[in-house]
């Protein structure tokens, strides 16, 4: 049977497997090393079809899991499961992998071989941070991320790159070492890094609020929230189109991952003392970060101040889920404002990507990200217009498209937690379509811009796969999500019931 | 007599080593330049034997006593001895590679070396201050030694001359601390100063006194600030293939030093001399990593990154329990490896007449040697302690034994100057990665150097996989 197999185990070893293939491969033969590295990520998107068949949504306990003592004198394991929230992401991972080698396939042509092996590498780390259930694990696949992601921005990135890269870098390092700390202090209470155990574990409120800060350093740094979200623009800004495609589709999602795995539920009392700080964070970051999205002159900047703002809506579903549980008024809405933080994460993975690899078709054609070298770009190059002004209107959270449901669900669970909360939020409605609809008058439509848009070719087979597949996502999951919010109901519901608990013992 | 004899069976490694290292002495006197591969060959088989003689009463988990008291064997001594002939040994293939092209090749190094290791063998399993001190005496005299080994060059002269004096205060200081436990003891016997001071009927200044000494004396050989104005210049100055050699072995066996001195003998002050490793560790922590960012030498630069290792391996001693310590032997042992590598790495690119010393020298080095570059790109990481690399783990275990023993300030200390550390590690890899080539890459290395260093490359990845046993091995050792 399928379903026996070490999946998880396989999704990890797999593509980490087929980086060093590709990578013996070299660059004498770079086509073989690019099918190689295409089936490779194409085998392991298969592996997520018995993976998601077999997968049990009635329950939010850990599936598929994978027990294997490996260091036993510090009690660290070797231990995957997923439930609810890791399957979507590892989904999305998967796909995200397979689109990013489909489009850099004819454009990488410094050392192919190694763009590739750096991709798989980073999928296969995804998905590790997305199945581990043993912290220091978890810490291992975070952090090891960052290597790969380093080296892709550096070497294939523009012209700023060495300083975008060592911002990146060095921003998630510092974050994460305090999140260390902080599981190493965990581990000496409990003598365990079983993500289960430090779940169970009783803390009183200042032990908690030092972790609640711990943790939150590292997943604000990653998500990025406001105020630490420097390094984001010019990470994107300088990274090739795949490097961006997989930083803002995936990577961003580990830090709303983390919270949902770390803060919430080890934590639990100091999230709820400090969610206000939270939402606040996350307003600033929907609606400040939405005004400097629109002065934005770069179109992959734009995009990636949309991406701070979108996913503030992330911090502010899980956030006000705590203001919801507390008057025990609305339990049903706190389950709503997580599922649809969750689904803004999946959504968004999908529409940025989008967003970047459709900028990333025009850079290759016009070597400029410069929106005010744009215009008209309809008039000669239809379908790519097309593609682009739907995910534009995903972006601005049109209905039908994926990018409404999540906004909507968050909005609609914070008008009962509070009214102003969800004016400020629903602003973005407005914002978002201001800042996307802005860029897409400038650069789609209107008259030919220059000489260069005047002789551009339309979209090749290679990108049609990308950009179809990226808006049969977004469509999908904005007409149907209820597959998607089936998978995750019980995992919702066991998180919220877990962050109920107080863990302050006798309290 | 007869008795006598089968009581001195825990000595034969050391013993062996000896006579081979006289063997290779009169060896190298008879051998012409030719067939100067043997005198390599007999050494690395030397330490291969020392070692297999070494596992035959492999001593985990118990403990032999020879010469009443004055050598100790147990666990921990094993467990870093077996890691000193592994460096060594490793150290050796790098090391011919480079003094042939420099025409330094000769029977010397290979005696010093020896010598030094074994000075560091007594060192480590010296039960009385008079062991410890003769096996960190012959250490460091053939250290002097060998970093002069090029007569011609000032610089090496200088540096060797610096070392000497730095390195003869920090003998007297620490014999002048030991003069005063044993004024204090009536012992020279560890055990015997342990039990006496546990007493607490000393005079508590005289005793404090003393163990300023003492730690003062573990400082200087460590290289920890404030008494690491050495460790640069001997490291910049020596020869590279000396440079190797100093900054690997040395380190386990200064580890063993303080494992005897402080974890053993001076058990009983644990608090004060916590408190002096802590400021040093700190002081080591900063200073090492603030310093290693403006280096353009590789060598300089590994030498400022010695330092904030050792702040490290001093945070798991000051922890002052069994876990610290092994966490502290586990850093050193996984320490010495990644830095035979980083070196070893130089050897490799140097060739007749030019040295790979400068940080620039590996610019753009994956368009050239993209498998070179990838194993650069493991060191680097592993000493900037990036997971999964395995110097990720000592760097875990020790920031757990110091968090357990109260210190978190001192880990955050370290965490955060592990950030900045990160900076100068990733500089390297950027260099190698993402700049343009300006010269040409000619590798000469011969078949046993790339070998070997990719062997010693890849470790860093694949002791991740098998770090449970490495630590379960540290653990024992202290049990």
């Amino acid at each position: 049977m399928l379903a026996d197999w070490p999946l998880l185990s396989l999704l990890i070893w797999l593509p980490l497997g087929g980086a060093v293939a590709v990578l013996v491969a070299g660059d004498r033969n770079a086509t073989a090393a690019k099918w190689l590295a295409l089936l490779v990520a194409l085998a392991t998107l298969a592996l997520c079809i018995p993976l998601w068949a077999n997968f049990d949504s009635t329950t939010a306990a850990m599936q598929f899991v994978e027990r294997v003592p490996w260091v036993p004198s510090f009690a660290i394991e070797y231990h995957l499961g997923i439930d609810g929230f890791s399957l979507p992401l590892i989904v999305l991972t998967c796909i995200v992998t397979v689109l990013v080698i489909i489009a850099g396939w004819e454009v990488i042509e410094y050392k192919p071989s190694q763009y590739l092996a750096a991709f798989l590498a980073l999928a296969a780390l995804m998905n590790g941070v997305f199945a581990a259930q043993d912290a220091i694990l978890f810490y291992l696949f975070f952090e090891g991320m960052l290597i790969p992601m380093f080296i892709i921005i550096g070497i294939w990135g523009g012209p700023r790159r060495v300083y975008a890269t060592l911002k990146f870098f060095l921003y998630t390092f510092l974050g994460s070492v305090f999140m260390l700390l902080g599981l190493v202090y965990l581990y000496l209470k409990g003598q365990s890094f079983a993500l289960a155990d430090l779940h169970s574990m009783s803390l009183n409120l200042t032990e908690q609020t030092w972790l609640f800060f711990a943790f939150l350093i590292a997943f604000a740094v990653k998500i990025p929230m406001w105020p630490v979200h420097t390094w984001l623009p010019d990470a994107h800004v300088e990274a090739p189109t795949g490097g961006s495609m997989v930083l803002a589709a995936v990577m961003l999602k580990v830090g709303g991952y983390g919270f949902i795995r770390f803060s919430m539920p080890i934590a639990p009392d100091a999230s709820a003392e400090y969610a206000w700080l939270m939402i606040l964070l996350s307003l600033i970051a929907v609606v400040y970060i939405a005004f400097v999205a629109l002065a934005q002159e770069d179109m992959k900047k734009l995009i990636a101040y949309s991406s701070i703002s979108h996913m503030g809506f992330v911090t502010l579903g899980l956030f006000i889920a705590f203001a919801l549980v507390l008057d025990k008024a609305s339990p049903d809405s706190a389950a709503l404002a997580v599922q649809g933080a969750m689904i803004q994460m999946i959504s968004h993975g999908f529409i940025s990507a989008a967003m970047f690899g459709a900028v990333g078709v025009l850079y290759d054609r016009v070597h400029s990200r410069q929106i005010a070298d744009y215009g008209g770009v309809m008039n000669t190059i239809p379908w790519i217009g097309a593609f682009a002004v739907l995910f534009a209107m995903a972006n601005s959270g049109l209905p039908g498209t994926s990018g409404f449901v999540g906004e909507f669900m968050v909005i609609l669970a914070a008008t009962k937690a509070s009214l102003g909360v969800a004016a400020l939020a629903a602003l973005t409605l407005i914002l978002g379509a201001a800042y996307t609809l802005w860029l897409v008058k400038r650069v789609i439509f209107g008259d030919v811009g220059n000489q260069h848009v005047a002789e551009l070719k339309d979209l090749n087979g290679r990108e049609w796969i990308v950009m179809s597949t990226l808006a049969v996502c977004v469509l999908a999951i904005g007409l149907w999500p209820d597959p998607l919010v089936q998978v995750m109901q019980a995992s919702v519901e066991a998180l919220l019931q877990q962050v109920q608990q107080s863990k302050i013992l006798g309290g | 007599m007869i008795e006598n004899w089968s009581s001195l069976i825990p000595l034969l490694p050391e013993v062996f080593l000896l006579g081979m290292i006289c063997v290779i002495l009169i060896a190298g006197l008879y051998i012409d330049e030719k067939r100067r591969g043997i005198i390599h060959f007999l050494a690395i088989l030397t330490l291969a034997l020392t070692a297999v003689l070494t596992l035959r009463h492999f001593a985990v988990g118990q403990r032999y006593t020879a010469l009443g008291g004055m050598f100790v064997r147990d666990g921990v001594g094993d467990i870093l001895k077996l890691f000193v002939y592994l460096s060594t040994a490793i150290v050796f293939v790098y090391a011919k590679h480079w003094l042939r092209a420099n025409k330094l090749f000769s029977p010397e190094f290979y005696v010093l070396a020896l010598f030094a290791v074994l000075g560091m063998c007594i060192l480590i399993s010296g039960g009385n201050l008079l062991t410890i001190y003769l096996g960190l005496e012959l250490m460091a005299l053939s250290s002097y030694a060998m970093v002069a080994l090029n007569r011609d060059s000032p610089v090496a002269a200088e540096s060797a001359m610096k070392y000497f004096v730095l390195g003869a205060l920090a003998s007297g200081l620490l014999l002048y601390g030991m003069s005063i436990l044993y004024g204090l003891t009536g012992s020279l016997d560890i055990t015997l100063i342990a039990k006496a001071l546990e007493s607490g009927r000393q005079p508590e200044v005289a005793v404090a006194f003393a163990v300023v000494f003492v730690v003062v004396g573990i400082g200087f050989k460590f290289g920890a600030v404030p008494f690491h104005m050495w460790v640069p210049d001997v490291y910049h100055g020596a020869p590279t293939a000396v440079t190797l050699f100093l900054a690997s072995a040395p380190k386990l066996a200064a580890v063993g030093m303080a494992f005897r001195l402080l974890a053993e003998g001076l058990e009983p002050m644990v608090k004060d001399w916590a408190q002096m490793l802590g400021f040093l560790a700190m002081m080591s922590l900063v200073v090492g990593n603030l310093a290693a960012i403006a280096q353009t030498n590789l060598k300089r630069m590994l030498a400022y990154s010695t330092i904030s290792h050792v702040g490290f391996i001093l945070l798991g001693i000051l922890a002052g329990s069994e876990q610290g310590y092994a966490a502290a032997m586990f850093y050193a042992i996984t320490y010495a490896l990644m830095t035979t590598a980083a070196f070893g790495m130089i050897i490799a690119l140097s060739h007749s007449g030019f040295e790979a010393e400068r940080i620039e020298d590996f610019k753009g080095l994956n368009q050239r040697q993209p498998w070179l570059a990838f194993l650069m790109l493991l060191v680097m990481a592993s000493l900037g302690g990036f997971p999964p690399l395995v110097g990720f783990f000592s760097k875990l275990y020790v920031l757990q034994a110091a968090i357990n023993a109260g210190w978190l300030w001192l880990a955050i200390v370290a965490v955060v100057m592990a950030v900045v550390g990160a900076y100068y590690y990733l500089r390297v890899i950027k260099v190698m990665y993402f700049d343009e080539p300006d010269r040409e890459h000619q590798i000469q290395a011969p078949g046993d150097v790339r070998v070997v260093l990719a062997a010693n490359g890849l470790l860093q990845l694949f002791l991740t996989l098998f770090v449970g046993s490495l630590t379960a091995l540290c653990v024992a050792a202290w049990q």
